[in-house]
């Protein structure tokens, strides 16, 4: 990119100098309330999941077509991605731009993995005739998971744009506030994972 | 091929009906209009440059407060075009299916595209100003909101003269609302209207939240903010608590209708109820996050006009804060009828009375504000003052409404209609236009007419007596709402004929105000002082309208009420506060992305309402596309360098 860099010219901009505010700063606290919001959303979702995952309209329940060996595993790659984006942003804290990009790919790859087993869940599901039209149950189903799910694949997408940053402009202020985002993102949609986890299928099978 | 083009464009466009093809040339015309003075005035650079791409928030504020008055015009045409309806009984003038649409796009406006944008307008004006900061904390987000709401605001528009406009109620209950009960587009105009919007307020919200927190400036800790910015605070925390459902409700009765789920259908284990449920836990919400800013509105008037410190600051803080979090206990109140049990509906008639009480603590507040003041009756005074018997007597009415067992009596009739117009327009309609009085030099650097708007002010309020009040008795009287005519046999005609007069009133009252801002831009003078009301907060040092980086040099605050004490300070012959050396000011650069996103939402919006997804994909493309060429873009911002601030002010001082 052509643009030159504003912050390079004015090493004061990040430090809040008088009358100056941390813009970096200020974009976590607003991404933190954000999260605040995506919580209520799901929360909602939840809420509607768990009123209407008994009318099954005489079809199929939780029990008859969950298939947890898939969903085990899908859980435990969430998890490893969690991971694997918190050694990235430790990458970036110890200064190394390639340990950063590195475990950053890793991440979208795990996620990418997850979302491909989910997708051949739902494939799979509706050839079997189960829709989100089927019944009040499986629209509550496919909604819920189905959102997160969307979330997920857009934290790749938004991923792999920070990682061509990374590569155009290094570590900067900017970039690292990026980073620290989209993990932020990231953990918040492991931590949905682990309710939807819990409450749909746990509880749905047992 | 002629036939296919006419059995589409009959489908397409609202056809049959004479006042659509006065709406559809009145509207051919306006555009036409729009577009011949701009091509005619060399206009269409400025416009871009100056107002489409801006990201200034006083520029967005105007923006929104120019689309909101035209929205306040259309929710009043309906206003009146039902007053007509009903002021004799079997009236002919609108078919019960138009009345249907007609209550519907009514009750939308006033509420999303009417009163949430006047209010965002507000925000906007007014609050970086009282924190004394340059911006608001995202002005690209800002800008993006706005846009947001005003293609959200034009979609919803659009139904009326493009597939037919929803006419399920403003809140769109299932079954109803369903594609069994609706089958035409208007119901996915409105989904998308109200989604598209939706997400542009959720956005203003943590915007605001954000600059609220984190913006103040040097010295001025939480017992010294401005009383209208604790108010966009406690709404701005409702809005982020509240909004999300709503975007949820929206998009289960979408995919209800789109993919045929069954969240809310009759067959298929849906659950009616949990729509009205969903609904109303945004919606009561809603009504707080309206009235709330007014609130504030008014807590600054009166001490302004009264020459005083607001009385009781600490308690009108705690009684704002409770609202907003009592707020989210009390949706239920609006279907005691729909089968709860008793002990559900005990607990939020109680919660309801609960709520009551801080809203009183402010009455009193506001009283007492007044007791012993110097106080000046210019027009937003006058506004302020006849809110507060209003509103008392709105909130009674709403304490009558919260008794469970008599509400089996008043739901749904007319009692219930005056009730909610009483606070609504009493409350926050009221506010607003204060507001708008208020804080209109700061804006535009001239005064509204004080003569017009003491015609307008009493037209207003003689009109809305007489419009509502009549509507208390008739619904006791067992007229119920969202009826297109009656008989002469019910007995309701006079209460209806004399309502009808009042609101009629109101409109007058509104063109008096059109007429007061025609008439101020020809001839009033320009303020000069920059502090036309001997203003209290800091937005009143600066000059008017402000410049484009507000604050020249960041102010030090050290009191309540900052500005005042320092005026107090130099009458007393003490040196005005110091100030520091300029510095070049670090600014946003104004950017075409908000603008070109928001188009690509309502391709989004209007792709969907058709079932076009060759129009929606592109959408949707467009949306990611301009996101991306944002996150990629670094070179968003420049500094004001010290000559040219020390040139602005000297011509801001000059005419000083």
């Amino acid at each position: 990119m052509a643009h030159s860099h504003p912050h390079a010219q004015h090493p004061a901009h990040g430090e809040g100098h008088y009358g100056h505010h941390d813009l970096e700063e200020l974009r976590k606290f607003g991404f933190w309330i954000f999260l605040i919001t995506d919580c209520i959303l799901f929360s909602a979702l939840f809420a509607v999941y768990i009123v209407l995952h008994g009318s099954t309209a005489g079809g199929p329940g939780p029990k008859e077509i969950f298939e947890m060996p898939g969903v085990i595993v899908e859980t435990f790659i969430l998890l490893t991605s969690s991971f694997t984006s918190g050694l990235a942003v430790l990458a970036m804290n110890a200064g190394s731009r390639k340990g950063l990009i590195g475990w950053l790919i890793v991440t979208i790859l795990l996620g990418a993995c997850f979302i491909g087993l989910e997708v051949t869940e739902f494939v799979k599901l509706a050839e079997e005739g189960h829709t989100i039209s089927s019944s009040a149950f499986l629209s509550g189903f496919f909604t819920l998971v189905g959102t997160h799910g969307l979330h997920v694949s857009l934290g790749i997408f938004w991923i792999s744009a920070v990682i061509i940053q990374l590569v155009r402009h290094g570590i900067t202020p900017v970039t690292k506030r990026k980073v620290q985002i989209t993990s932020l993102y990231w953990h918040f949609l492991d931590a949905v994972w682990i309710f939807v986890f819990t409450i749909v299928y746990l509880m749905g099978v047992m | 091929m002629l036939d296919k083009i006419k059995d589409f464009a009959s489908w397409f466009f609202v056809t049959g009906d004479p006042l659509i093809y006065g709406a559809d040339i009145a509207i051919a015309l306006t555009t036409l209009a729009i577009v011949f003075v701009l091509t005619y005035f060399k206009k269409w650079n400025w416009l871009w440059r100056e107002w489409l791409t801006t990201v200034d928030h006083k520029r967005v504020g105007i923006m929104y407060i120019i689309a909101s008055l035209l929205m306040l015009f259309r929710g009043g045409v309906d206003a009146l075009l039902m007053r007509t309806q009903l002021a004799f009984p079997d009236m002919k003038f609108l078919s019960p299916e138009h009345y249907n649409e007609v209550f519907t796009t009514h009750g939308v406006i006033m509420i999303l595209f009417m009163a949430m944008p006047l209010m965002f307008g507000l925000f906007n004006i007014a609050v970086p100003l009282q924190l004394g900061a340059r911006d608001v904390a995202f002005p690209f987000l800002n800008a993006l909101s706005f846009w947001l709401f005003f293609m959200g605001a034009m979609l919803f528009n659009m139904s009326f003269v493009i597939g037919g406009s929803a006419d399920s109620g403003w809140l769109a209950y299932p079954p109803l609302s369903e594609l069994t009960g609706s089958p035409g587009v208007g119901q996915d105009f409105y989904i998308w209207g109200i989604q598209i919007s939706g997400i542009g307020s959720l956005m203003t919200g943590i915007n605001f939240i954000v600059t609220i927190v984190k913006m103040r400036a040097p010295g001025m800790t939480w017992s010294k903010v401005p009383m209208f910015t604790w108010s966009v605070l406690s709404s701005c925390i409702t809005i982020i608590i509240a909004f999300p459902v709503l975007t949820v409700t929206l998009a289960l009765l979408f995919l209800d209708r789109y993919l045929g789920a069954h969240f809310f259908t009759m067959d298929g284990g849906g659950n009616a109820m949990m729509y009205i449920n969903l609904i109303w836990m945004w919606g009561h919400p809603e009504v707080y996050i309206v009235v709330l800013p007014a609130f504030g509105i008014y807590s600054e008037i009166v001490s302004t006009f009264s020459k005083k410190r607001l009385f009781g600051y600490g308690s009108m803080v705690f009684a704002m804060m409770s609202i907003s979090v009592m707020s989210y206990f009390t949706w239920l109140h609006h279907f005691f009828t729909m089968g709860s049990g008793a002990s559900v509906n005990t607990f939020f008639a109680i919660t309801t009375m609960v709520i009551a009480i801080p809203t009183g603590v402010k009455i009193f507040n506001w009283l007492f504000t007044m007791y012993r003041g110097r106080i000046t009756f210019s027009t937003p005074m006058l506004w302020t003052l006849a809110f507060i018997p209003c509103f008392v007597v709105g909130g009674m009415t709403g304490v009558m409404l919260s008794v469970a067992p008599a509400d089996f009596q008043f739901h749904n009739s007319y009692f219930l209609i005056a009730h909610f117009h009483q606070v609504l327009i009493g409350g926050v309609a009221f506010g607003y236009f204060a507001g708008l009085y208020y804080w209109w030099p700061k804006m535009f650097g001239f005064k509204l007419n004080e003569k017009l708007g003491k015609w307008a002010f009493w037209i207003w309020n003689i009109g809305f007596y007489v419009c509502f009040m009549p509507q208390y008795f008739v619904g006791l009287d067992g007229m119920t709402r969202r009826v297109s005519t009656y008989g002469w046999d019910t007995g309701w005609w006079a209460m209806n004929f004399t309502s009808t007069i009042g609101g009629f009133l109101m409109g007058l009252g509104f063109l008096f105000q059109v007429w007061q801002i025609a008439h101020s831009i020809k001839f009033m003078e320009k303020d000069t002082t920059g502090d036309p009301w001997n203003g209290r907060t800091l937005e009143w040092s600066i000059p008017s309208p402000a410049p484009l980086y507000n604050f020249a040099t960041t102010p030090m605050v050290t009191d309540r009420d900052d500005w005042w004490e320092e005026k107090e300070r130099i009458a007393a012959g003490h040196k005005p506060k110091a100030k520091p050396e300029l510095e070049p000011i670090h600014m946003p650069k104004n950017s075409a992305i908000p603008f070109l996103q928001s188009v690509c939402w309502f391709a989004v919006g209007f792709g969907l309402v058709f079932h076009w997804l060759w129009i929606a994909i592109p959408g949707f493309i467009g949306v990611f596309a301009t996101m991306l060429a944002h996150s990629f873009n670094y070179n968003s911002d420049y500094y004001i360098p010290v000559d040219e601030i020390k040139r602005t002010e000297a011509a801001a001082r000059r005419s000083v």
